[in-house]
């Protein structure tokens, strides 16, 4: 069996960032697991810009910006492992893995970060009738195919979802030659970025039907057509709605699924919200020294903040490697209410928190002129006024220690007020 | 009187702006919440520019194809036909992020350069 202080499992963007700050902070024998065949995860594929604006102050590609973590890694010597999988870990911090060079590996950890992201929801998760032809993608395996491969997937092409992805992905196939035909969202607003909307969209005439889904697919060995139809508020299709499409290919763009197979064996706690693990401030699970970040934890629109929010675990894990963790002082819950579907961290632990006390959350529906209100218990500690809330827009709030210190309360909640 | 509506780009907010083009020849922005919505407004209906990411085919590299990007933004208009010479190139690895791929892309003055290494 070999030994490390710290274990990375998953080299994407969270992974790198963790281990980079992890040794910044003077832990010395890191390993990261990959599966993929190289480092960077899900950003090789992405090779639109736009990345690092908050980070870097720049507009990278999704490799641009991958590369220069990948590079720092290198330089410091941080070692890794490529084409492996993780299968298990155990309780107190065993890794099982296994890689044709190595064959079945065993490796005690001191500290484990779990960052293996997240998955994209499939065809068979949304009961989609009709056949079950060939030239229905996700829009990443999509993405993959024409951004790595350099196979084009298709030429009249509708995108069922209206996420980041699939507004992407309706720009890259019409620049390589494609006709998209429609983007067909089944709310009543767009799950991606406004300006997504914008440049992927408008720029192209592309036109989105927002209270629209697929009813039905047509064809045998390839798609030759799609069935659109308008929803009523309970997401059933209005007969007399309908509209045909002729189209050899189907993108999905309906969701992504934090990763937490491993996250589950090794016994961390699964906040049903986020469908990812119960985090504290230090972004520790439930599970003493296993920590996680990225979006295995909760998906994250813009990659800066899951750099952000990986370097915290980073250091986080090698406090608990130097035994700096605290788990005395103040301590406490955060909990959603009305309107806001998740907070990440789930729990406090005050003495761990450097200057300010980093949240991220969910808001549920569209929302204008409204107030996102933080209370202890019932007393209200902080009023944040806010014009535009919406659940495709994850919201970032930093609460000074000042603000709650001292104060004794078991839950901080945070729910949205609408004016009167 | 020439109106246009936009929605503005520079931040989450999405400002929905109302433009009108005045008979003095200039332009009147309204609906945005701060100053880059007429910036914006203004530019992207005078002289509107993009940022172009694709791909081009490398041989002996690690994949079949270099992701790259134009430096810069270039008008809106010329990105199908920046497309069209950017498919016809061929490149061999090794490549270092940075280097340029195509000069001056259709005479922009704006260089098409290369993602990542490979």
């Amino acid at each position: 069996m070999e030994n490390y202080d710290l274990v990375v499992i998953g080299g994407g963007p969270a992974g790198l960032a963790a281990a980079i700050e992890a040794r910044n902070n003077s832990v010395q024998k890191i390993l990261v697991i990959e599966r993929d065949r190289e480092l960077g995860g899900i950003l090789q594929q992405c090779i639109h810009n736009g990345f690092g604006l908050h980070i870097f102050n720049e507009e990278l590609s999704g490799p641009e910006y991958a590369g220069r973590f990948i590079a720092e890694l290198m330089s410091m010597n941080i070692e890794y492992k490529l084409d492996t999988m993780v299968l298990d870990i155990t309780n107190d911090k065993i890794i099982h893995a296994i890689n044709q060079k190595d064959g079945y590996i065993t490796i005690q950890a001191k500290a484990v970060i779990l960052s293996m992201g997240c998955r994209e929801r499939t065809a068979g998760a949304i009961n989609i009738p009709g056949t079950r032809p060939s030239g229905v993608f996700t829009a990443g395996t999509a993405q993959r195919y024409i951004n790595m491969e350099g196979y084009m997937v298709g030429k009249r092409v509708v995108i069922l979802g209206s996420g980041d992805i699939g507004l992407i992905m309706a720009r890259r196939m019409t620049l390589e030659g494609a006709k998209v035909l429609a983007v067909v969202e089944v709310l009543p607003f767009s799950g991606g970025l406004t300006r997504n909307i914008v440049q992927c969209l408008d720029d192209f005439n592309i036109p989105l039907y927002l209270s629209h889904t697929v009813i039905n697919i047509k064809g045998n060995k390839r798609v030759e057509g799609v069935t659109i139809a308008e929803v009523d508020q309970n997401r059933k299709p209005i007969p007399g709605t309908e509209i045909d499409y002729d189209c050899d290919t189907l993108l999905l763009s309906v969701g992504l699924i934090p990763e937490n197979e491993l996250t589950v064996q090794a016994g961390a706690e699964i906040d049903p919200h986020t469908n990812g693990p119960l985090v504290n401030e230090s972004m520790e699970t439930s599970r003493d020294g296993i920590f996680a970040c990225g979006n295995v934890v909760h998906v994250h629109d813009l990659v800066d903040f899951v750099t952000e929010e990986s370097r915290r675990a980073g250091k986080g894990a090698a406090k608990y490697i130097q035994g700096k963790l605290s788990n005395n002082g103040q301590t406490f819950k955060t909990k959603p209410l009305n309107g806001v579907s998740y907070i990440v961290p789930q729990t406090v632990r005050l003495e761990n928190v450097e200057k300010g006390l980093e949240l991220f959350l969910r808001v549920r529906n569209v929302y204008k002129n409204v107030k996102l209100v933080m209370k202890g218990d019932d007393e209200v500690i902080k009023e944040i006024k806010k014009r535009n809330l919406a659940p495709g827009e994850m919201e970032h709030l930093t609460l000074p220690v000042d603000s709650i210190a001292g104060k004794s309360f078991e839950y901080l909640t945070i729910e949205v007020k609408e004016e009167a | 009187m020439e109106k246009h509506k936009l929605i503005c780009i520079n931040c989450p907010m999405g400002c929905r702006l109302e433009v009108t083009k005045t008979e003095s020849g200039g332009w009147l922005v309204e609906g945005n919440q701060c100053k880059r919505g007429t910036a914006y407004a203004i530019k992207e209906l005078t002289e509107p520019t993009r940022v172009l990411t694709s791909t081009v085919v490398i041989k002996n590299g690690f994949l079949p194809r270099l992701p790259v990007r134009t430096q810069t933004a270039i008008p809106k208009e010329k990105i199908f036909e920046a497309m069209d010479v950017i498919n016809k190139i061929v490149v061999t690895s090794p490549i270092k992020v940075g280097d340029v791929i195509i000069e001056n892309i259709l005479g922009t003055g704006v260089n098409v350069i290369a993602s990542r290494n490979m």
